[in-house]
């Protein structure tokens, strides 16, 4: 955990998930897993945010959202999908309503499999998440020093 | 006279871990209408009946919400059971009960420290969200999963719950009774708790008649009305008794909750001493035909699963109403008149699952 340098702050939305992955999200901030010891902080600001947590597939009506918020963060950031219908659709991938993953609309970094995804994989998800976090970093820091 | 503003509020927002989305006409800081757009979680998934056996099903119609889980698969599986006349053998009626309750004491327990996160009261949050990985623990070491379970099926269960373990759940239940009822002290007691609540965004007893209340909300109105007073499952046997208050505002839907915490380690503990032995399912063959409604009480209130089959694998129509969606015209009625810092609080005294509501 050494690379994290600075605390990093989540953002998280709900695409189209049954709430089971959304409550082991708000899980792993609550007494048990306690990520706000990393200073791993949930905000519901977009533009403070470092990590965007995407449960749920994407639908006709959340894609519009996804995409937004996902513009409205500062550079570098990090998409983790948690869950099974937000890496591919899940049991709901031949559901009329539903486009596919995350991944359709914007890029993500990190899967979390799982259904719905443990508070453990969450957390390994989001540990992986900060190290790419950090390269998209140093690389930005190398093109500003050029 | 004053300007009307709109504001709108959500489907991405701070205190809404879900999104819906409402515009709020405001007269200065005053609510003066609300306006709801649900349907950003719309998933289509009563549709897949028509691709899925009806045995599979059970599975994706536990995945409707992700905290009433259980009580989904269940209410599925009691309408295709009633559609073929199977009689599901007592003990799983039993063990069905039984995790049933458990799905209402996480849920309840998980809203009461969403609406502590709501009016600012960070340690009452955390707290309850502690109590609730208790209940999840032991959810865990009987079914195998935290919030989705899997272990419903038509005709009974998947896996059976030893005697010991049985014991075992009540002697832990019988250790966090205490810390139960202390945390449900805060709520009838602390300063902040009633300064906030009390009062707050009242709805009549006709009122939650007249624009269909269920669950909570319309028990913290005064209205008698809870579906497992109709003895589904296991719940004739165990002398069921609904909790209601008569106030009407944000407090008594928040004691509703917290006192049904108690009555569900009640209703498990009578439901472990009466347990009887036997198979924990009873073999199904062939395909549905008919149609049946099934009822049962979730933690949000009364759920409905309709269900119409006409032979083959596939069932020809499934359509659930949910108790978030059968909530929402209360909830535009209680917007109506409140301050703007209030919203949030007010929004969730109702439970809003839009999982549920949307589908």
């Amino acid at each position: 955990m050494s690379y994290i340098t600075k605390s990093p702050w989540i953002i998280h939305y709900d695409g189209s998930s049954c709430n089971g992955c959304d409550i082991e999200v708000l899980a792993c901030l609550t007494p048990l897993y306690d990520l706000e010891r990393f200073g791993i902080v949930n905000t519901g600001n977009p533009k403070h945010a470092d990590v965007f947590l995407v449960t749920g597939g994407i639908n006709a009506q959340s894609e519009a959202v996804v995409k937004n918020t996902y513009e409205q963060m500062p550079d570098p950031k990090v998409v983790v999908a948690v869950g099974i219908c937000a890496c591919t659709g899940g049991v709901f991938r031949e559901c009329y309503n539903i486009i596919g993953g995350v991944d359709k609309v914007i890029p993500v970094d990190v899967y979390v499999p799982g259904c719905a995804a443990r508070p453990e994989s969450i957390i390994d998800g989001v540990v992986r998440a900060l190290g790419i976090l950090e390269e998209k970093r140093a690389k930005m820091a190398e093109k500003g020093g050029k | 006279m004053s300007n009307r503003i709109v504001v709108p509020f959500g489907p991405q927002h701070p205190v809404l871990p879900e999104p819906i989305h409402l515009d709020l006409v405001l007269e200065d800081e005053r609510v003066v209408e609300a306006i709801p757009t649900i349907g950003y979680v719309h998933r289509g998934l009563e549709k897949l009946v028509e691709k899925r056996d009806y045995k599979d099903y059970v599975l994706i119609a536990e995945r409707i919400c992700g905290i009433c889980s259980f009580t989904h698969s269940v209410t599925y599986c009691n309408a295709i059971e009633h559609i073929m006349g199977v009689e599901v053998p007592p003990r799983a009626q039993f063990i069905r009960t039984i995790w049933m309750e458990y799905s209402r004491m996480h849920s309840h327990l998980l809203w009461l420290g969403l609406a502590a996160d709501a009016m600012g009261f960070e340690n009452l949050f955390m707290n309850a969200w502690r109590l609730r990985e208790e209940i999840l623990d032991d959810m865990e070491a009987t079914t195998g999963g935290r919030v989705i379970q899997g272990t419903c099926k038509v005709g009974g269960i998947r896996r059976d719950i030893g005697d010991d373990k049985l014991g075992e759940m009540v002697d832990h239940l019988k250790k966090i009774r205490p810390l139960l009822e202390e945390s449900n002290r805060i709520f009838t007691h602390d300063q902040t708790v009633r300064h906030r609540m009390r009062g707050l965004s009242v709805l009549s007893e006709k009122d939650a008649w007249d624009l269909g209340a269920v669950g909570p909300v319309a028990r913290g109105s005064g209205c008698d009305m809870d579906v497992r007073s109709s003895g589904y499952s296991a719940y004739g046997e165990l002398g069921f008794k609904p909790v209601t208050f008569s106030h009407g505002d944000c407090l008594d839907r928040c004691l509703v909750r917290s006192e049904e915490v108690l009555a569900s380690v009640d209703l498990v503990e009578r439901a472990v001493a009466k347990m009887p032995d036997g198979p924990i399912e009873e073999k199904v063959t062939g395909n549905p035909e008919g149609e049946c409604f099934a009822f049962s009480e979730q933690p949000r209130g009364e759920c409905l699963h309709y269900v119409r089959a006409n032979g083959k694998k596939n069932i020809v129509r499934h359509r659930v109403r949910t108790p978030t969606f059968t909530n929402v015209p209360p909830l535009v009625k209680l917007l109506e008149g409140i301050e703007l810092a209030d919203v949030p609080v007010v929004v969730l005294t109702i439970d809003p699952c839009i999982g549920c509501c949307d589908r």
